[in-house]
């Protein structure tokens, strides 16, 4: 096993970095999807529906990612559903997702001034029209680039999955230190490889933000 | 029959009563301003009639019809009765051809070939025939109210109100757009303003409202309202304006 080469390493962690794309991407495309019902829930006016999504938000917002993972991990076998670390890891960062980007598109939906509703309405457009054609138009303008953005933190998140087992860039880093004694070499690579997912969303979310401020509409 | 007829109207915002008891007919054709000191509850009558404030109490009649608490019924009012605003509250995000079709589309369905020759025939009539593919943000603030006056006469309601329209206006902005109000006027166009351009609501009303305190305090033809007014609040409002200008 000491006859790792350079290569060896980089061709492994991109191997695992394929899991950590996966799971960036499948907890962000689920924690979307529960992201924009429970904003659909927080706007529509039901006081009860909007004091349980912001429970539901500021439980996420106020505990670390890891915690949500070790009790999705352990608490679930608890009441008797066995869940593997891959489905533990999806779960766990589809919610924390799904809590982050409600706060952020109520922000924005919350951003249209209130001149648009008034306006809508005395146009004779009722609430659903006026989501559709007055707010969330111009809501998912502001919204793209802030999106983007958090999808870094999703990426990021990611390497969280390892402590329960999961065997992506971070986790696959850890083994193959372990094999390889060498932390510094592998742990650099394992760096690499998240910022080279990591800055072409930046450098994106950077680059809607600039064209978002020339264009007002 | 009047047009739209307002009995007893009460507003309060909390512990604060704006509308106390307001009374008001407002006939076909007629033109009429609001006016008074701000806080005087005028802008808060003239949104009640748009349902933009549900009233605590009183009666809101649109062409002999009661308006109740349904949707349908706020529908019914908000078709018959269009508003501009001070602050234009155009759609950002659409041309100025879409912003005057958008609700004949999706509210009144019509096609999009009906929407579009309405609009058209708004954007002209408030001579902004070459201005409508721009978006609000490549317009002047004229233009834009404009644009917003188009807007809601594509709905052909039959009464108009205006909120301030052109109280956001730069000064060299604010004829254009008094010309298209009075233009509507002088079309047999019902009118509601709240207004704080004497001179314009001398000029081009029938009837003057003075609102004091949430109050209707006194009203008539203009030209009595300001030579003889017959309470000191109106002779100090219209005092007031003289010394001003």
């Amino acid at each position: 096993m000491s006859e790792f080469t350079l290569w060896d390493i980089v061709y492994n962690l991109a191997l695992a970095a394929r899991w950590t794309v996966l799971l960036s991407l499948t907890a962000f495309v689920l924690g979307g999807g529960v992201g924009l019902l429970l904003l659909m829930a927080r706007t529509a006016g039901n006081p009860w529906a909007m004091r349980l999504v912001r429970g539901y938000v500021e439980l996420f917002q106020g505990t670390p990612l890891l915690m949500q993972l070790f009790i999705v991990f352990f608490g679930l076998p608890l009441i008797g559903i066995d869940v593997s670390p891959w489905v533990a890891a999806m779960l766990g960062l589809t919610l924390f997702t799904s809590a982050f980007l409600t706060e952020i598109w109520r922000g924005c939906v919350e951003s249209i001034g209130f001149g648009q509703w008034e306006a809508s309405a005395s146009l004779g457009m009722n609430f659903r029209q006026q989501m559709r054609y007055i707010i969330l138009p111009q809501a998912l303008r502001i919204a793209v680039p802030p999106t983007v953005g958090f999808s870094v933190q999703v990426v990021k998140g990611t390497a969280v999955a390892s402590i329960i087992g999961f065997v992506e860039l971070t986790k696959a880093g850890t083994m193959i230190t372990n094999a390889t004694y060498a932390p510094f070499t592998v742990y650099g690579c394992v760096a690499v490889f998240y910022f080279l997912i990591c800055y072409p969303l930046s450098l994106y979310a950077r680059h809607l933000e600039g064209k978002l401020r020339h264009v007002a509409r | 029959m009047s047009l739209v007829e307002l009995h007893a109207i009460y507003k309060s915002f909390g512990e604060l009563e704006v509308l106390k008891g307001i009374d008001l007919r407002i006939e076909e054709g007629q033109v009429i301003a609001l006016i008074g000191r701000s806080g005087s509850g005028k802008s808060t009558l003239l949104r009640a009639i748009n349902g933009l404030e549900t009233i605590n109490d009183g009666t809101i009649m649109v062409a002999g019809k009661k308006v109740g608490d349904r949707d349908t019924d706020l529908l019914t009012l908000r078709l018959n009765v269009g508003m501009v605003f001070q602050q234009f509250n155009l759609f950002p995000h659409y041309t100025a051809l879409e912003n005057v079709m958008l609700s004949p589309q999706v509210v009144k369905k019509l096609s999009k070939a009906e929407a579009k020759e309405v609009a058209e025939e708004m954007l002209i009539k408030v001579g902004l025939s070459d201005k409508m593919l721009h978006y609000p943000d490549q317009l002047s603030g004229g233009q834009q109210q404009r644009v917003a006056i188009a807007r809601a006469l594509a709905m052909k309601p039959r009464v108009l109100l205006c909120d301030e329209v052109t109280s956001a206006l730069d000064p060299e902005l604010v004829n254009e757009v008094l010309a298209v109000v009075r233009q509507l006027a002088e079309e047999g166009m019902t009118l509601v303003m709240v207004t704080h351009e004497m001179r314009f609501a001398r000029e081009v009303c029938d009837k003057l409202v003075f609102m004091h305190q949430g109050r209707i305090h006194e009203s008539g033809a203009p030209e009595d309202v300001f030579a003889n007014p017959k309470t000191p609040e109106l002779a100090n409002f219209v005092g007031g304006l003289a010394g001003a200008a």
